[in-house]
């Protein structure tokens, strides 16, 4: 038993190795005050100093957060509509619109990212717009997958309840589905701003000349070789979306507590 | 009788191509405890969501107080619904939940506050405004959904087999607390259960219903001692459902042997299916009777014993007395005419539901 425990420790330990210390190391270099990659130099921070002064990646550094959060805001409202439309189909249509919302995600990110190319230039000229679209487009899927749970969840007898009461649709839509449905709404919007922030292969297919994301920006700038400041700006990112899927996960991890609390005041009485 | 409030005239509805009511037709009265009952699958609930506006019927028309609201959406109509389970507003306290229908009124906040107090007196849960939901019990959640629809003073209250979810002991509670509210509110109360006992305990009427077709209407004791066919003798209570042929009027041949009986109107030498409740079978220890037979099973229930007695006449009798005979003991069997039930045997399973629908509508339910 005692051996197998302490294998199991040094698998675990190994996993985490395999999988963390290339970042640790990412981030141990954007500190480093040293070009080498191999040379510790002494504690620095002038390569955020760098990145924050360089005009071209404070550029995409904004186009990033506004992409994101725009392409999120309309995923999200897209997506409640959609899952909400799927949610009241019939069993086989259910199972049919919910497969077609599923293909966008398994998909390859190099068919979307060309499909979508072949759309955007016979339409409208590469750009933002165009950007803003595909990111639109991939998010989708996560919003209706984080808010379909909350919709089984609920009772669906609650808005009937309230048109029984006299309610009219908008008013129960507003005051007794949006509560319920309302952290798998959050938690799609926060997926869709990770997912938009992380995306780069559809980005870059759809993106017209001047612009640039981030994740487009270091792949620019690899090709010219790696500058540490690099190091600092895949840092910042790696935390961003660290923080942000920590903030995705919190909300169901809290209402669980809630609910297993609620369940054993129940069974006491 | 009292006026007719409410009038389904030939409803048929079907889903994915599943007929749940085919031209059902029923009307409800004012004041009245009306009880849909039947099995899983029957229509009840979907005869009960035609009423409450969250289905359309294919075809029919739905009449409240003369007017057609075949169409009308749910907020537009005057009844409240107790939906089955529950269907509280969980992110509301017990205050919001009932205040819901009242704010959307309009009223004004006093007013709701002494409606809220009022509403909650009459479910005996005072003082539970500012509680969530999901802290109380199966009970009194229950309660909360009844005071959260007759706080708006609705015509009538449908009650989709409200008392489902409780427990044995709770439910009978609550059947009484039931038929308080509807005596001191006075309004129509239309009521979905497959639970007989239930139906036959409340209501003022009882409509029986399977596969989408009205089997019988009437009160629970001609429900009970009248059954019109052998859906319903079997589906209310228990019974015995034999095979006999009517030799003449009020006489009947089971199994070889004549029994006297009251009914009459079903021709000479004509198969008919009889029905004789467990109760309704007398037995004799001194073997004296119309016909003998022997106890192959006992069994205690508590108010009474139930045995299985295999009579002469190759009937085994499912008996309940309160009287205990051993197990191969002969006892006599005999039955009074008035307990022997006579039906109409059904030709085809529509033709059954069909023709009996007329002949309920025939004896007199109709005003």
């Amino acid at each position: 038993m005692k051996s197998r425990g302490i294998l199991g420790k040094i698998y675990i330990f190994l996993v985490m190795l395999f999988l963390y210390s290339p970042i640790a190391v990412l981030v141990v270099l954007s500190f480093n005050n040293s070009r080498s990659r191999v040379v510790w130099g002494g504690f620095t921070t002038k390569w955020y100093r760098v990145l924050i002064e360089s005009k071209s990646i404070m550029e995409a550094l904004g186009t990033t957060f506004i992409l994101a959060i725009l392409s999120a805001l309309f995923a999200s409202i897209l997506g409640l509509f959609g899952a909400i439309g799927i949610y009241s189909m019939r069993r086989r249509n259910y199972r049919i619109m919910l497969f077609c919302t599923n293909i966008p995600l398994l998909n390859a990110d190099i068919v979307t990212g060309i499909a979508l190319l072949l759309w955007f230039v016979r339409f409208l000229p590469l750009g933002f717009s165009s950007v803003l679209l595909a990111h639109i487009t991939f998010n989708i899927p996560y919003v209706i997958l984080c808010i379909l749970p909350k919709l089984k969840e609920m009772d669906v007898h609650q808005y009937e309840a309230a048109l029984d009461l006299g309610a009219g649709e908008a008013y129960a839509f507003v005051h007794i589905l949006i509560p319920h449905i309302l952290p798998g709404v959050l938690s799609g919007f926060l997926m869709a701003v990770t997912m938009s922030m992380d995306d780069f292969v559809i980005t870059y297919f759809t993106r017209g000349a001047g612009v640039n994301t981030l994740s487009t920006l270091i792949y620019g700038e690899l090709r010219k070789g790696i500058k540490p400041e690099m190091y600092a700006l895949s840092t910042i990112l790696f935390f961003v979306v660290l923080i942000l899927l920590i903030l995705v996960n919190l909300p169901y991890e809290r209402m669980f507590s809630k609910r297993t609390i609620k369940k054993k005041v129940n069974i006491e009485k | 009788m009292e006026k007719e409030l409410i009038r389904f005239e030939n409803i048929s509805k079907s889903f994915d191509s599943t007929d749940v009511l085919k031209d059902l037709t029923l009307s409800i009265h004012e004041n009245e405890f009306v009880t849909l009952l039947g099995p899983s699958g029957c229509g009840k609930t979907t005869t009960l969501r035609i009423l409450g506006g969250f289905e359309m019927p294919d075809s029919g028309r739905v009449f409240f107080d003369g007017m057609d609201i075949t169409s009308l959406p749910p907020n537009k109509r005057q009844l409240n619904t107790v939906f089955q389970k529950y269907a509280l507003f969980t992110h509301m306290n017990v205050a919001e939940n009932i205040a819901f229908g009242l704010k959307i009124k309009g009223q004004d906040k006093s007013m709701i506050r002494e409606k809220i107090a009022y509403s909650l007196k009459l479910v005996g849960l005072e003082g539970y405004e500012k509680r969530s939901p999901s802290s109380l019990s199966g009970g009194q959640q229950q309660r909360i959904a009844i005071a959260r629809a007759i706080v708006n003073e609705p015509k009538v209250l449908l009650l989709d087999e409200p008392l489902g979810a409780l427990d044995l002991k709770l439910r009978q509670d609550m059947q009484y607390e039931l038929i308080r509210l509807k005596e001191e509110l006075g309004i129509t109360f239309v009521y979905v259960t497959h639970d007989q006992e239930e139906a036959l305990t409340m209501s003022d009427t009882v409509v029986v219903m399977n596969q989408g077709r009205i089997q019988q209407i009437g009160s629970p004791e001609d429900i009970y001692n009248e059954p019109q066919n052998a859906f319903v003798a079997d589906f209310i209570g228990e019974s015995n459902l034999l095979d006999g042929i009517m030799v003449r009027d009020c006489l009947v041949n089971i199994g070889g042997l004549d029994f006297p009986c009251v009914d009459t109107g079903f021709g000479t030498d004509n198969p008919v299916d009889v029905v004789i409740r467990p109760e309704d079978v007398e037995l004799s220890s001194s073997g004296e009777g119309q016909t003998k037979g022997r106890v192959i099973s006992i069994v205690f229930k508590g108010v009474h014993w139930e045995m299985h007695v295999e009579s002469d006449i190759g009937i085994t009798f499912l008996v309940k007395t309160t009287d205990h005979f051993p197990v191969g003991s002969t006892v006599g069997i005999s039955v009074d005419p008035y307990n022997i039930q006579i039906m109409h045997k059904p030709v085809s399973e529509d033709a059954q539901v069909y023709g009996q629908d007329e002949s309920s509508e025939g004896e007199g339910y109709e005003p």
